[in-house]
């Protein structure tokens, strides 16, 4: 017991260094607060220990006096503020072209699935110094992926994609850990994160698969028949669904939405819901019909339609420059 | 017939004007309402500190070897659930608020004495049907029982459990409802706002929250408990419905309530330090407006708790900064306390000694709350220890520590017996140094990335040490509160009897005997003096030490 | 020697012979601050009310916005004949209960009982319609739960495009929960009535003591209120075809 005892977690992922910093800068501010008021409380109550003939010194206040220590305590707040909200944003905004890796949650383990086809369960293999992007949801209810070492932390919810990044620095396995109590298995829903030298995971990439997640997809997309209202050609009594990831759509009702993950996946389950301008209401629904990695399989085949590129890798890049509002929301948690 | 040792003696109180069980739970008299409240509370105090202890005792080692899992699950939620809506939230403002708001303003009583009654009655059915919940399986959902698992995927009592909280909630609402109206329409001749002693000030503040917040909790648990019995989908994404919206309705009373829980200890710690400094508040107005300004900012703030829930951006950047100003009060009152001892004239008695633990405790939690504010460290820290150990640092190490230094402050005025001081001196070391050892290494754990709520570790042994130092201090901290329990005890029976004003305090409510008669005052005072009027008070006698022993 | 009971003085509400109105109770000085303290007292309590049905609101629009479709197919399943019979009911309780309190102040006792027994009479009817649409959501299968039914309804104003029954059942949920709780407000309102009018009848209010028709009446117009805001937000909605 003794002999393993840490008392600060490793740091494996880009955005460590960050959150241990602001930590530092934490500590910092509030050990010398906590030694002030201490040094204050002693000093005082020492000096003015009550002695007999001597009367307290009656002092009302003074509002420069508290003035000071409101404004001063707030604008110390406000750089924290500030520093927490620039570490946050930074690891909510996964990079471009990272890998994406799809993560299905469930009472009680892990179920991931890489964009390149690899399944793994309560694993996960990454090379060192590749930007890996998770998209997330659960089968039933609310769990969280956490890894302490990579300072990284999301919920995964049912009924919706949440996502989130890391780019691992250093090879190694680090625990993986739900953090959001999920019922009687909770403390067992472990795993590890893998983190492999490029040469290493390429071996182990080659390990065999099912083939690109998005091929996967494409197979589904056949044997449901979306391919007969979904057509390439202008004829489709669906939209046409070549290109359309990453980029707004007009609905019916007005609104104008980004085709994300979580729209292509709310078409499939919902299709009423945010129906395509210009398209008859007559989408079946397919909830209770596809799996959560179906639905997975078939967000994927839908975002490599966006160009032809690398099989599985995510390319909101199209012939036409992506807007910048395309850019950040297409990435971004809902 | 008054003696030298017995001051009080043979004189009617509001203990001795009637005997019987029924003269109790009949009365309408809110001094003895306090102590109807008292024995409850305390009551459920030691079950849900017996859950800590498990719960201590099962993280010694990392296996899941003491109880299984799901035993586990249902100990830490049944020890949050008993702990926060059975305990801290009435503790203060039911037991110390019910014997001295009246008094303190010079009222006779509550405005409405039945309805105070009638919450204790309410408190005590909420009681006995969580007893009953937890006695027949009890509820394993964690005391924030998120959807959809407390709706569609647990089996445990928990419509039983979401009823005893609904009406223990309704307690809640009506102590809150009784001391606002008493504050406003039944303050004495003269008492006029700026009159009044900070402790009034701060359950003002309370009980504006507990009005306002806790019925969002109560409609909750209808909407939970209705969706649970007839598989609706408010709450279900299978069925249409959004889980992020219980997280939202829970927390927008939730983070209030916490308030509730320190606002009155924060009002003790001003009645004490201003008694054992000898001295006014310094900056008396400032602190009365923090009461308000954390009341007010409180309803502001409570998605703090779901940064990594699934909300945008920016809700998480408004909520960031909100919770960033709602700390700034809780600061402004600890200078202040501070800043009164200077130039004070201090003695360290028992009830003393809490302060100055409370004063180095709640900072540690508030500087805490710092960082769970800022978000990029909120996303590595939030659902681990860390959280755990500054709810407890706030929670134990203030709220707690309120609570007893105001039962020695008050005790004497109470029972009209003196308390044992050297066993109060010794227990109150025991809480500090027990409490710090059981917390203090949670952080630690939290930082290192220890999950909350995890029955087993085996797969992290490097968290035992840490872990082991945790319950040692737990069992220290439970001996530091059995002692108290003990020597009150002892004192209702071999205790000094108490004079009316032992401390030589300023305040109302010793103006009157020790104990109080039934109406408190024989004559309705008429208030032509500022509040602490320490100068007042001791300057006839400044070569006196002025405290009975 | 201390004789605590009349320990201390009422204060000028004795009057020359010791006496005082027997309604004062003894932990207040003066009538007037009984009056006061009970008036500030149902106000805060209304304020709780306020939000508690405002959890309600919120969670309804939240989800109107969401599922605006669904909610207006639902919607047009309710009867906004009887919903708005009721509203006039309950319009109509309100001045009766007014009417019973300006006959409190003005000593007339007839018009007193009379209103508060057309105010009861006119909350029965409230609930009498109301059991009368519950009954008709029975018959039609829009109850939540395990029975409840939603197929094959359009989505006004979006032909071909059919209804998510899941959807309409959060709607139906938060109707039955929203008019659920009105009504049981209701319930307890008109026990209060009964009560009042029982006191009425022993004679209990004057014109200098009439505080619990006050406070009773606060009560009652706030439920009417409540419904008020619920019958635009559930029947009202979209009503075109």
């Amino acid at each position: 017991m003794l002999d393993n005892f840490p008392l600060w977690p490793e740091r494996a992922s880009t955005l460590a260094g960050g959150v241990d910093a602001l930590f530092i800068f934490l500590l910092i501010v509030s050990g010398l607060m906590t030694l002030l008021i201490f040094t204050a409380v002693v000093y005082f109550a020492a000096r003015y220990r009550r002695k007999p003939g001597v009367l307290a010194v009656q002092i009302e206040g003074s509002t420069p006096l508290e003035l000071t220590w409101s404004i001063i305590p707030l604008f110390v707040f406000m750089v924290i503020f500030l520093w927490g909200a620039v570490v946050y944003f930074k690891g909510r905004t996964p990079p471009r072209d990272s890998t994406e890796v799809y993560v299905v949650a469930k009472q009680w383990m892990w179920k991931l699935e890489h964009a390149e086809g690899q399944r793994e369960i309560n694993e996960l293999h990454v090379p060192v110094g590749r930007d890996v992007k998770l998209i997330m949801t659960s089968q039933d209810v609310i769990h969280s992926f956490f890894v302490p070492a990579f300072r990284m932390k999301q919920d995964v919810l049912p009924g919706r994609y949440t996502m989130a990044w890391f780019r691992a620095t250093k090879p190694g396995t680090y625990h993986l850990f739900c953090a959001e109590y999920c019922g009687t298995q909770h403390s067992g829903m472990i795993g590890s994160i893998v983190v492999m030298e490029p040469a290493q995971y390429e071996a182990w990439m080659g390990g065999g698969s099912g083939g690109p997640l998005s091929a996967t997809g494409e197979k589904i997309f056949a044997e449901l028949g979306c391919a007969t209202c979904h057509r390439t050609d202008a004829q489709g009594r669906g939209p046409n669904l070549q290109g359309v990831f990453g980029k707004p759509v007009q609905l019916e009702d007005g609104r104008t939405v980004m085709a994300d993950e979580n729209y292509i996946r709310e078409c499939v389950l919902d299709p009423g819901a945010k129906r395509v301008k210009g398209f008859q209401p007559i989408m079946p629904t397919f909830q209770g019909l596809v799996s959560e990695e179906q639905v997975n399989a078939l967000v994927a085949y839908v975002k490599s339609l966006a160009t032809p590129g690398p099989a599985g890798a995510s390319s909101a890049a199209a012939p036409v420059p992506p807007s910048k509002a395309q850019q950040t929301k297409g990435s971004q948690v809902n | 017939m008054a003696t030298p040792n017995d001051p009080q003696g043979g004189r009617e109180n509001y203990l001795n004007k009637h005997y019987g069980v029924w003269s109790w739970l009949l009365t309408t008299d809110h001094k003895r309402i306090a102590l109807l409240y008292l024995l409850s509370i305390t009551f459920f105090f030691f079950i849900g500190g017996f859950f800590a202890l498990l719960i201590r005792l099962e993280l010694l080692t990392p296996a899941s070897d003491l109880v299984q899992a799901d035993t586990y699950n249902k100990l830490f939620t049944m020890h949050g659930m008993v702990m926060v809506f059975f305990f801290l939230i009435p503790s203060i403002p039911a037991v110390l608020g019910n014997f001295l708001v009246p008094m303190m303003i010079g009222a006779k009583d509550l405005a409405f004495p039945r309805v105070n009654l009638l919450s204790w009655y309410l408190y005590i059915i909420g009681g006995v049907m969580m007893l009953h919940c937890m006695l027949t399986g009890g509820v394993d959902t964690g005391w924030t029982f998120y959807t959809p698992f407390s709706t569609a995927f647990t089996n445990t009592k928990i419509v039983e459990a979401g009823l005893a909280i609904f009406v223990a909630g309704f307690s809640s609402i009506l102590t809150g409802l009784n001391f606002v109206v008493t504050i406003h329409r039944m303050r004495a001749p003269g008492m006029t706002w700026s009159r009044l002693p900070l402790f009034i000030w701060a359950h003002y503040a309370t009980s504006i929250i507990q009005i306002l917040g806790t019925p969002v909790v109560a409609i909750t648990i209808v909407l939970v408990a209705v969706e649970r019995t007839l598989h609706l989908g408010i709450f279900d994404p299978k069925l249409g419905g959004d889980p992020l919206l219980f997280q939202h309705l829970f927390w927008f009373y939730s983070h209030p309530a916490v308030y509730i829980m320190i606002l009155p200890s924060m009002g003790i710690m001003s009645e004490i330090i201003a008694c054992f400094s000898r001295k006014r508040i310094f900056g008396y107005h400032f602190v009365a407006l923090s009461s308000i300004a954390i009341a007010v900012f409180g309803f502001l703030v409570w998605a703090h708790h779901m940064f990594v829930a699934g909300i945008s951006l920016y809700a998480a950047l408004i909520f960031s900064v909100l919770s960033y100003a709602v700390a700034v009060p809780s600061a402004v009152k600890v200078f202040n306390w501070t800043a009164t001892l200077y130039k004070g004239s201090i003695r360290y008695e028992a009830p003393m000694l809490y302060a100055f633990g409370f004063l180095g405790l709640f900072t540690m939690g508030g500087l805490t709350g710092l960082f769970l504010a800022a978000l990029g460290i909120n996303v590595h820290v939030t659902d681990t220890y860390f959280v755990v150990a500054h709810f407890h640092y706030i929670m134990v190490g203030g709220a707690v520590m309120g609570y007893l230094g105001g039962m020695h402050f008050w005790w004497p005025k109470i029972s009209g017996k003196l308390y044992p001081e050297g066993w109060a001196r010794l227990a109150a070391l025991i809480v500090f140094i027990g409490f710090n050892l059981t917390f203090f290494p949670q952080f630690v754990l939290g930082y290192l990335g220890m999950p909350r709520r995890y029955a087993d570790y085996s797969h992290m042994p490097e968290f035992q040490v840490l872990n082991v130092l945790s319950t040692a201090g737990s069992t220290v901290l439970g001996i530091g509160y059995l002692l108290p329990m003990l020597y009150f005890l002892w004192s209702m029976r071999y205790g000094k009897p108490a004079p009316d004003n032992p401390w030589n305090a300023a305040g109302l409510e010793w103006k009157t005997a020790s104990p109080p008669p039934t109406f408190n005052f024989e004559e309705e005072p008429v208030v032509t003096w500022e509040a602490y009027n320490y100068e007042e008070l001791d300057a006839p006698h400044p070569e006196e030490v002025p405290v009975v022993r | 020697m201390s004789d605590s009971s009349t320990a201390m003085s009422h204060g000028d509400a004795h009057d020359v012979d010791g006496q005082h109105n027997p309604a004062l109770l003894h932990h207040f000085a003066t009538e007037q601050q009984q009056r006061d303290s009970a008036s500030l007292g149902m106000w805060i309590f209304l304020a709780t009310e306020v939000m508690f049905f405002g959890g309600l609101f919120c969670a309804y629009l939240i989800y109107r916005l969401k599922y605006f479709g669904e909610f207006a197919a639902a919607s047009q399943q309710l009867s906004v004949k009887m919903g708005g019979t009721n509203t006039i009911v309950l319009i109509c309780s309100s001045l009766t209960v007014v009417l019973a309190i300006w006959a409190a102040q003005n000593s007339k006792r007839t018009l007193m009982l009379g209103s508060l027994v057309l105010t009861i009479l006119l909350g029965f009817a409230f609930l009498g319609i109301k059991s009368m649409e519950y009954a008709e959501k029975f018959e039609k299968h829009h109850v939540p739960g395990p029975s409840f039914q939603f197929d094959n309804v359009e989505v006004p104003g979006h032909p071909g495009q059919m209804a998510n029954p899941n959807h309409a059942q959060i709607y139906f949920s938060l109707y039955f929960v929203m008019t659920g709780l009105h009504a049981l407000h209701m319930i307890i309102g008109i026990g209060i009535f009964v009560w009042l009018l029982w006191a009425a009848w022993k004679g209990r209010f004057t014109p200098e003591y009439h505080t619990p028709l006050e406070i009773g009446g606060l009560y009652w117009h706030f439920v009417d209120i409540i419904w008020i805001y619920l019958f635009p937000l559930l029947y009202l909605i979209d009503l075109r075809k």
